[in-house]
């Protein structure tokens, strides 16, 4: 048993955390995020250079020979400094899916963008009447001559603005939630019949409801097997909920810090807040929260590559200890913030709508508790 | 003991929802609580109402109460909930309107009174200050006597929806050597064209504009504002404080607002189901409903005790801590409900009603912006946690 880093990972945290702290202070966030552009290409070269964007790849595959821990060092400073940049779209989930299921053709047409920088995914797999069940498709991809048509609607698909192409979820065949007859494609974001509506989400990002109308792929953009891809969306989901849950770690280390701050700065009564018992029992119960979110998602993070149905069972309970932990810590610093936590003005309200969101990202804390129940 | 209306009681109710039915402003819809309302909106019913007489019934008939019995009043208030009524603002109706005609000259109740009734004057409150939230007692904001006028200056805060007000009610320091910081607080009315007088929105986390700071420099204000007495100001915001605490549990619009959470998870669908029918979310609908019912009861024993004559106690925490629970909890679950439509940033999106493709379900708009914007009720009007003292010390004994 080993809880420590390498030296390497060490240092990929380090750098990092300083590129974070030295050109992602809240205020540029902030101006990134409101910009027309609404993020920072600049950061993602940044992130190329530094190879972090290459880093879960294998060596042969152009990338760095990375595992899940690593993406969890990158993903939890990221939520450190609410990076909106698409690391978890791109690196994570499209990178999840070539890796596990690309062809040699398909890694040599896709990775190399992804490492250098040149490629950004956004990963369309949620639809507007599926809710957080992964199978619940009504998007189709039709066989025709030498590839396949896609039609449907995918919703709230993050980071899609930005993308250069799409990873999509569809029905080859089967019913609108059975297992069998999903299939994964890649699709070029500026495809013929591929319509957007871009917009702003809450939590800083950019997103779009994506409509595919008729939209011709040729055979070699299906991912994995025609019809059996569920599997392996469930498998890059659950890498994504393990992630996010890095992420949210970060976003509350950072919320509890700026509150046990601010109680202590903040005078009423002649005393720093911070000295209030009622105060002071409900941060240390924050922190109890932080810490064993911390558990929860080494331990989701090491069991991504456990047999199937540990994995799911414990990436399950890791989002909903996280999704649960997210709530009390978001809305209890709001709280000890009190009115100037409901401004604009402070960063904690942008951690505290992160964290919210992050909740509902690849299926909530009910969700979650279902298929743990499930699984049992 | 019952619970049952009388058939007077009920012909009540049918006449104030006919005048409802006939007279709520169609345009407004189902306005409640929407981000995107402008100021005319906000005081048309209240206009309506005060052309009708019925825009402040809880005061003394005199001052142009309606003489309504506790249960009719909460009749009134349901029947409002029922079209999800945009309700007259409370600066005016129920907080400076007591303290003026409880505590106020003469003239001043000549004076305010009626464009309070009508709602042709806009009130705002100026109480908290940067320094001086749960600690009220602590603000630094002078009015030092010169003539017959007061000259004043400091920084408010919180000082909701002022870019529209009128008239400010304001405290103010006037005896800065008293014994207790309580004690040299003066109750100061001020017209908020007065030179000196600046209001500067603050953005809040849902992207509204609803509070501001109000900075006042060397503000001249003719000593015949000042309510009451001077340095009895402190009495009379305890007195407005308890008024507002009574009426922040607001029973009737998180009762609509349930019925409109199980409007949209009945529309909204888990495994092909109506969301409604999974059981972990129906039981925590029936949670809030379980739990407001209980609210409504502890509501009305309360009003029930104002009609024999006890004022309202400290038994009103109780109220305005479960209301607000209640409050949060609803909107927390509406942005559950929504599922993944709860992400857009509606308030942003151009040409929101164009042809363009829709961006979810109408009933997801504002979800999340809603959700976060009522992290203010256990905040304001006294912490969730200062009602928690008040219970404590007044209460508890300890």
């Amino acid at each position: 048993m080993d809880f420590n880093f390498t030296e390497e990972q060490e240092m990929v945290r380090d750098g990092l955390s300083r590129l974070v702290r030295e050109q992602y202070d809240w205020e540029t966030r902030r101006g990134a995020v409101e910009s027309d552009a609404g993020w920072r290409p600049e950061i993602w070269a940044q992130l190329a250079e530094l190879g972090i964007l290459g880093m879960p790849f294998s060596e042969e595959d152009g990338g760095f020979g990375g595992g899940a821990v690593d993406a969890m060092i990158v993903m939890e400073e990221f939520g450190k400094g609410l990076v909106v940049e698409p690391f978890l779209p791109t690196v994570v989930c499209a990178g999840g899916f070539l890796k596990h299921a690309g062809t040699d053709a398909q890694k040599e047409e896709h990775i190399g963008g992804i490492v250098d920088g040149s490629r950004v995914y956004a990963f369309a797999y949620a639809e507007p009447r599926g809710r957080y069940d992964l199978a619940d498709l009504q998007t189709t991809a039709k066989k025709d001559g030498d590839g396949y048509v896609l039609n449907g609607h995918k919703a709230v698909v993050v980071g899609a603005p930005w993308a250069s192409h799409l990873v999509v979820t569809a029905r080859t065949s089967g019913g609108q939630r059975d297992r069998d007859g999903v299939s994964v494609f890649v699709v070029a974001n500026d495809a013929k019949g591929v319509v957007r509506r871009d917009y702003p989400t809450v939590d800083g990002r950019r997103a779009s409801e994506v409509y595919f109308e008729n939209v011709s792929v040729p055979t070699d953009a299906l991912i994995g097997e025609e019809g059996g891809a569920l599997p392996l969306v469930e498998q890059v989901a659950d890498e994504a909920v393990a992630a996010l849950c890095a992420e949210a770690c970060g976003a509350m280390k950072v919320a509890h810090a700026m509150t046990v701050d601010y109680s202590r700065q903040r005078k009423q009564f002649g005393v720093p807040i911070g000295k209030f018992q009622v105060l002071q029992h409900r941060m240390v119960d924050m922190f109890t929260e932080y810490e064993q979110s911390v558990s929860m998602t080494y331990l989701a993070t090491l069991k991504l590559d456990a047999p199937e149905k540990e994995r799911k069972r414990t990436a399950s309970a890791a989002k909903v200890r996280i999704g649960q932990a997210a709530r009390f810590v978001g809305q209890e610093a709001i709280q000890i913030h009190g009115g100037m936590g409901m401004t604009d003005e402070l960063a904690i309200g942008s951690y505290f709508k992160r964290l919210t969101i992050l909740n509902s990202e690849f299926g909530d804390v009910d969700h979650h508790m279902k298929r743990h129940i499930k699984l049992a | 003991m019952n619970l049952e209306f009388t058939a007077e009681e009920l012909a009540f109710r049918d006449e104030v929802r006919s005048f409802i039915e006939e007279n709520y402003p169609k345009h407004l819809g189902d306005a409640g609580m929407r981000e995107d309302m402008s100021p005319e909106d906000m005081v048309a019913w209240h206009k309506i109402l005060g052309e009708k007489g019925w825009s402040v019934p809880s005061w003394p008939e005199q001052y142009g109460g309606t003489g309504w019995t506790p249960t009719q009043r909460y009749i009134w208030l349901e029947e409002n909930a029922r079209v999800n009524a945009f309700m007259p603002l409370p600066f005016g109706v129920s907080m400076v309107g007591p303290v003026i005609y409880t505590f106020g000259s003469e003239e001043q109740k000549e004076r305010h009174l009626p464009g309070i009734r009508s709602g042709d004057v806009w009130w705002c409150q100026g109480y908290s200050e940067p320094g001086a939230g749960s600690d009220l007692a602590s603000l630094k904001t002078t009015a030092v006597r010169d003539g017959d006028h007061y000259v004043i200056n400091g920084q408010k805060t919180w000082t909701t929806l002022a870019q529209y007000a009128d008239w400010g009610f304001f405290l103010c320091r006037t005896d800065p050597d008293a014994a207790k910081p309580q004690e040299g607080i003066s109750f100061i009315l001020i017209d908020m064209k007065t030179p000196g007088v600046e209001v500067r929105p603050i953005k809040l986390i849902d992207g509204g504009y609803e509070v501001n700071e109000t900075w006042l420099t060397d503000v001249r204000v003719p000593v015949e504002n000042l309510v009451g007495e001077e340095n009895k100001g402190w009495t009379y915001a305890k007195f407005l404080l308890a008024h507002e605490r009574s009426g922040i549990a607001g029973v009737a619009r998180s009762k609509r607002a349930v019925e409109k959470l199980r409007e949209i998870a009945g529309k909204e669908l888990l495994d092909g189901e109506p969301l409604i029918e999974d059981l972990d979310f129906a039981r925590k609908v029936s949670q809030l409903e379980i739990d407001l019912a209980a609210l409504e009861i502890t509501e009305l024993r309360t009003l029930a005790g104002e009609q024999a004559g006890k004022g309202p106690g400290p038994e009103s925490s109780i109220l305005k801590i479960k209301g607000t629970e209640i409050q949060q909890r609803l909107t927390e679950l509406t942005l559950e409900a929504v599922g993944n439509y709860g992400a857009p940033m509606y308030g942003q999106i151009e040409d929101a009603g164009s042809n363009q493709y829709p961006i979810g379900p109408d009933y997801a708009q504002h979800s999340a912006a809603t959700y976060f914007n009522m992290r203010k009720t256990s905040i304001y009007g006294g912490s969730n946690e200062i009602q928690r003292n008040i219970i404590t010390k007044m209460i508890l004994g300890l």
